[in-house]
């Protein structure tokens, strides 16, 4: 009995060190060695959720990053990103700006994946006056209702690709809608934008169902059925990842499609249109990123570099991380410093040239100018491709002034 | 509601029905498995939507590299079920085994440290992407019934299903070893007695309940495919299917998962927005109504449950309490020795320390597991930031009003909780804290929905870190020091004597139900005391705060530290708040960190303070 | 002398299981009445229906004059009634001490008290009636490691920790040696005596019946088929039938 047990407690004591050493190795291994060299931003981002977005994502700013240090870096120090997982959770969020602020010292924070982690940071942002770039959140709120001076935003946000969307949609015949979009703030703001946005292009259509599935959770037969039964000439639907597939496929079966106009909000984008390979929708109205046919040579260029340096291509996630980092990047040129006041003031009305084109943060919103593609799907060699495609610049779907000083805090 | 003419109107009904009854059968396949293995092994096997992930994963890349056919993607999905089954006797045999006469729950926390390693693992071999599964050969199209058309794959998950519950049926009752796993799900003592092989009949069980939920995982390819969020996203699901069928009982598994297929199925019809809530709502009525769910019988003991807690409850010899003081001269000193960082972990810690107190108070002297407790957490900061955001109270007062509402809640939730026992009580409290969630994420109006409510930061005079250290320093040491003096005051003893026998207390003129609401009250008000104060120490507030992840937090916090002593959840929290923020930031951190959860489950199965109270607690003796 | 039990027509049946079949008799102070019968007799279910765990079908039963049909265990033990189980059931927790300070917390209410500390309340009480059953020296030790025949002698102090009127005592000295038992006994008889109360015990152990019981009641197939004075009930032929009878031969 007793050697039964000192056995296995011998080994397991033997592991626990060795995975402690290994950690300490780790630690260590990545804490920097010219630490007066450089300067540090602390990346927050959903790593060990939601993977197939943000793994790309993490290429794009790692790719830009190594470019921009090859070059010689910025202020004549080197870029360094401390990069950490929050789990998909506001809180956790929040506790690790505060260590990256406190104990990594770090300039600024950006990144985050859920609205609801961007918001928490923006918060945090403002209560300890340092800067946060939401990267990748659509929420609206995030620069205008709950907008504040230390939060900036690249993406266009939810109502700006909805407009976007609107603006084409309304030029289909279909009266009778149906929306689909998860049970959760970005699905109902989504809904929400959209159909205030259709109506005011088009009053004569009407809304006549919804289906809110708990996200990733979708219940997709019964929850068609429940959309064909009302019999719409359109559907609105604003999911994503394993719910639209499972629609999608669900939805052909069901017959779902024929005849009925699909607008789609993310659809187009490769990482959620690509899993659906031959099944991929043809004809939806969607907004992505159809990154083998942009011809810019700039754009080319990236696409070559990423294609080369981690052998895939680029996802949507990829171009929002290659952007923010050249964002981070110019900023900083134009601040001439790491103070946050001044990197405010840079930040504020600043222009760079993106591989998509121009991208300015404006002064009144802190909402950059950064737009999306939008088009239609279609299939191409078994896999589902966007057609008909343009490039929607962002600052034409911003609300302008007025409204910005009605939605935002001063 | 549909607009259809009349003709196709009963065709509507008729597949939607149908529909409803698909779903229920791909629920099904994955809960008999775990009705399965609760029933015979009685643990709660958090690792079993794992292995429908693998499942789905492994069927996924067999069949991709298989010739096509109908015979090859059957062969694929029935391998890998086997496949998984395998996976599932080598943790029984290696890990599980070990366990089964560790304190109560403690398999929970190796089954959850499998589904951390779970998940990076399938990240590492199956890579981040989304994946959509092939469709079945033969049966990629649609049947048209009525006008309506309904897809060819769903008739097959309709069949499948009844098939499999007669198939175990006959397993069960018309087998020889089937009978010996009915005579140990009714009663393991006998069975032992008969001198049936028990750890052989407990790896065949776990084998073959493996196999179901892998079979459940690959099964389900054509409806949707394998991703990383799947494992999570279906043991919910399937628990629910357990507790509401009766656990065990498998004829009741499936009548629980066509009721909670035909409910979503109509339910979507007419309240689209119920998706989030409608199956614990139904899953808090089925147990009010009946206890042991529908087809259950009265409740087997959960594994190592008769054999918890003898252990007598001492208090502090002097020399422990003069470490206590040293330790809190320390925690004082505190700001001088760590940066500000330093100090927000402190009060994190602090304050999950108070939380799983309150836990422990109604889990150890009470005998009440709670899977819910995070809805008294989050309530309390909850509470807080909705007193703060609407009437602008202070935050003094906020902290203060955010307990006593919490109280109420738990008067409410405790006077249902209380007339249940072990894992269906567990299950109730998982329900209910679901409720309150899915009422808070869905009530956007109000709370703000999951965009949370923001901006409730501490009164002036606190809003310096060590300054709120101070506070929360205070308020949780004089807050755990009441639940400890309760413990040890008549009402404590009164509470254990009701945890060891209902009988005696019974016939000494004590009315258990009556102190066990009113514990369970008492430590929902002080996990709302916690939960207030967290709220200004993190300046927002969100949904997650009360979802199940965080309950889950609490108890592993408690089972970390030690079930046996007092100082447990102190410890516990202390090590777990550390342990996540030192590992979060490596890649593979979840691997890790559930390495290194079922090595602390091997190693130290008496929990950290346990570990140090049998070691050296001879030498704190007076 | 005071009635303290008066059992009347007592039914009950478990679905098509007739357990206990027209019982009644009556247990005054100062009295120890023994029920006797073999397996399956009725006997737990006769006390499980005073005591009040289980409901009768039809009959009724008076402790002290009051009626108690269909009231809690708690409540009948509130009207002075003391009960040890055939398997012993004490708080395995807790200490000898404790568990007579328990029963003395809820005698005197203070279960629901939050701000004393239970190692400073009814100990000098509780000490008492440790010693008055004899194991003082065990006090102290937890009741999870304690021998059987010691946790029949905690449940008898818990029982009495209420001072009550009338005890139910099943199989109060199974598992115990001889010695053990007569001493036991002994005790059990001494107390009824100077605490003027009535004992109501079942026992398979003819002898222990014969030297202590005042009456006995003879329960076979949940019928009472004999009641009296322990000589007479010994003479009775159906007694000795289907009970003694597989005795005696």
């Amino acid at each position: 009995m007793k050697n039964a047990k000192i056995f296995p407690s011998a080994i397991l004591v033997i592991l626990l060190l060795l995975i402690l050493g290994a950690l300490i190795f780790w630690i260590s291994a990545k804490s920097d060695v010219f630490p007066g060299n450089t300067i540090k931003i602390g990346e927050i981002q959903t790593y060990s959720k939601l993977t197939s977005f943000t793994f790309p994502y993490r290429n794009g700013w790692q790719l830009a990053l190594e470019e921009i240090n090859s070059a010689g870096g910025v202020l004549g120090k080197k870029l360094k990103v401390i990069s950490r997982d929050d789990a998909g959770e506001p809180g956790t969020a929040v506790t690790i700006a505060e260590e990256l602020i406190l104990k990594d010292k770090v300039v600024l924070l950006m990144g985050s994946f859920l609205s609801n982690v961007g918001l928490a940071l923006s918060d945090f942002a403002k209560r300890n006056k340092v800067l946060y770039f939401a990267t990748e959140p659509l929420s609206d709120a995030l620069v205008w209702r709950k907008g504040n001076r230390y939060t900036f935003r690249l993406r266009p946000s939810n109502s700006m690709q909805n407009a976007m969307l609107a603006e084409e949609a309304a030029k289909n015949e279909a009266k009778r809608w149906a929306t689909i979009a998860p049970n959760y703030a970005y699905g109902k703001d989504a809904v929400a934008s959209f159909k205030k946005l259709l109506k005011a292009k088009r009053p004569d259509i009407e809304f006549v169902a919804e289906q809110w599935p708990a996200l990733f959770n979708i219940n997709a037969g019964a929850e068609i059925q429940a959309l064909t039964g009302a019999n719409p000439e359109a559907i609105y639907n604003a999911l994503f990842a394993s719910d639209l597939a499972k629609f999608v496929r669900e939805g052909k079966l069901r017959n779902a499609f024929k005849n009925v106009f699909v607008v789609s909000l993310l659809t187009g984008e490769p990482e959620y249109l690509d899993p659906l390979r031959e099944e991929a929708p043809q004809g939806w109205l969607v907004t992505g990123y159809p990154w083998y046919d942009i011809s810019s040579p700039q754009h080319k260029k990236f696409l070559q570099a990423y294609q080369k340096r981690f052998n895939d291509y680029p996802r949507n996630g990829s171009l929002v991380g290659y952007n923010a980092m050249y964002a981070v990047y110019h900023m900083l040129k134009k601040a001439g410093s790491a103070d946050t006041e001044k990197m405010i003031q840079a930040m504020e009305g600043l222009t760079f040239d993106s591989i998509v084109g121009p991208i300015t943060f404006r002064k009144i919103d802190h909402q950059s100018s950064m737009g999306a593609f939008v088009g239609y799907t279609a299939l191409k060699e078994g896999k589902g491709i966007m057609v008909r495609w343009n490039y929607a610049d962002g600052k034409d779907y911003l609300p302008d002034d007025a409204q910005v000083m009605k939605l935002r805090p001063q | 509601m549909p607009k259809l003419e009349k003709g196709i109107l009963l065709g509507f009904y008729f597949v939607q029905f149908l529909t409803g009854l698909s779903d229920a059968s791909a629920l099904f396949l994955v809960a008999c498995g775990l009705s399965l293995i609760f029933g015979v092994l009685r643990i709660v096997n958090l690792a079993h939507g794992s292995f429908y992930m693998v499942g789905a994963y492994l069927a996924y890349y067999l069949i991709a590299n298989f010739p096509q056919g109908a015979f090859f993607f059957w062969a694929g999905i029935l391998l890998a079920a086997l496949t998984v089954g395998t996976i599932g006797i080598v943790i029984e045999t290696l890990l599980l085994r070990r366990l089964y006469y560790a304190p109560e729950l403690f398999i929970l926390f190796a089954t959850f440290g499998i589904v951390l390693i779970f998940q990076d693992l399938s990240r590492w071999f199956f890579g981040a992407e989304d994946i959509l599964g092939q469709q079945a050969p033969g049966l990629a199209g649609s049947i048209d019934i009525m006008g309506v058309l309904l897809p060819q794959y769903d008739v097959v998950l309709i069949v499948i299903a009844p098939l499999i519950l007669v198939g175990l049926w006959f397993f069960l009752y018309r087998t020889r070893w089937g009978i010996l796993v009915r005579a140990a799900t009714e009663d393991r003592e006998m069975s032992d007695a008969l001198g049936v092989n028990q750890s052989r009949l407990f790896t065949g069980v776990f084998f073959l309940g493996s196999c179901l939920a892998g079979l459940g995982g690959a099964i389900q390819l054509p409806k949707g495919g394998a991703n990383l969020l799947m494992d999570l996203n279906i043991i919910a699901a399937a628990f629910v299917v357990v507790v509401v069928g009766g656990m065990g009982s498998i004829p009741g598994a499936y009548l629980a998962a066509v009721i909670i297929g035909e409910l979503s199925a109509f339910g979507v019809l007419i309240f689209p927005q119920s998706t989030l809530v409608l199956m614990f709502l139904l899953m808090a009525v089925v147990l009010v109504m009946r206890p042991h769910g529908l087809l259950g019988n009265a409740e087997p003991e959960v594994q190592g449950a008769a054999k918890m807690s003898t252990a007598t409850l001492k208090p502090a010899s002097k020399k422990l309490k003069l470490l206590g003081l040293a330790l809190l001269i320390l925690l004082f000193m505190m700001p001088v020795f760590v940066g500000s960082f330093g100090l927000v972990l402190m009060t994190e810690i602090a304050l999950f320390a108070l939380a799983s107190m309150s836990l422990y108070f109604i889990m150890g002297p009470g005998g009440m597991v709670s899977f819910g407790h995070a809805a008294f957490f989050g309530g309390g900061a909850y509470a807080a930031a909705l007193t703060v955001h609407y009437m602008q109270t202070p935050m003094e007062l906020a902290i203060l009003l955010a307990p006593l509402l919490v109280g109420l809640v738990a008067l409410i939730i405790g006077w249902f909780c209380v007339r249940l026992s072990g894992v269906y009580l567990a299950m109730l409290t998982l329900a209910c804290a679901q409720i309150c969630w899915s009422i808070v994420f869905q009530w956007g109006k109000f709370t703000g929905g999951d965009d949370g409510i923001l901006g409730i930061w501490p009164s002036a005079w606190a809003s310096d870190k060590t300054v709120f250290y101070y506070l929360t320093l205070i308020l949780c040491i004089g807050g755990i020091m009441a639940l400890r003096h309760f413990i040890f005051a008549p009402f404590g003893y009164t509470l254990r004597a009701c945890r060891d026998s209902s009988l005696r207390v019974d016939s000494i003129g004590i009315n258990r139900h009556r102190h066990q609401w009113f514990a369970f009250t008492l430590a929902g008000t002080f996990a709302g005391f916690a939960g207030g104060i967290y709220v200004f120490s993190k300046g927002n507030v969100f949904p997650d705060v009360m979802a199940i992840p965080r309950s889950f937090d609490f108890l592993f916090m408690i089972l970390l530290g030690g079930i046996e002593t007092l100082f447990g959840p102190i410890a516990g929290s202390a090590a777990f708040t550390w342990l996540h923020d030192q590992i979060a930031r490596i890649d593979y951190w979840q691997l890790i960190l559930g390495c290194i959860f079922i090595l602390l489950v091997i190693a130290f199965p008496d929990g950290i303070a346990g570990s140090i109270h049998t070691r050296l607690g001879r030498y704190f003796e007076d | 002398m005071a009635i303290i039990l008066k059992v009347q027509n007592l039914h009950k049946a478990f679905g098509g299981l007739r357990a206990v079949v027209d019982v009644s008799f009556q247990l005054e102070a100062g009295q120890l009445m023994a029920m006797i019968g073999p397996n399956g007799a009725g006997k737990s279910t006769c006390f499980n229906l005073i005591n009040g765990q289980l409901n009768p079908d039809q009959g009724s039963i008076f402790i002290m004059g009051q009626k108690v049909n269909g009231e809690k265990p708690r409540d009948v033990w509130k009207l002075g009634v003391g009960r040890t189980f055939q398997i012993t059931s004490t708080f395995p927790s807790m200490t000898v001490l404790e568990n007579v300070q328990m029963s003395l917390l809820s005698h005197n209410r203070r279960t629901k008290s939050l701000l004393t500390n239970v190692s400073r309340l009814y100990v000098a009480e509780a000490m008492a009636l440790i010693d008055l059953v004899g194991i003082a020296d065990q006090a102290h030790r937890s009741c999870g490691v304690l021998a059987y025949g010691d946790l029949k002698r905690v449940e008898l102090a818990v029982a009495l920790a209420n001072q009550p009127k009338l005890l139910l005592m099943d199989e109060p000295t199974a598992g115990m040696g001889p010695a053990e038992r007569q001493g036991l006994m002994k005790l059990t008889e001494s107390i009824v005596h100077t605490r003027e109360m009535g004992v109501l015990f079942t026992e398979h152990d003819m002898k222990v019946v014969f030297d202590y019981a005042n009456r006995v009641i003879v329960l076979n197939r949940g019928k009472m088929i004999a009641a009296g004075p322990p000589d007479e009930v010994q003479k009775n032929n159906e007694v000795k039938k289907i009970y003694l009878g597989t005795a005696s031969s």
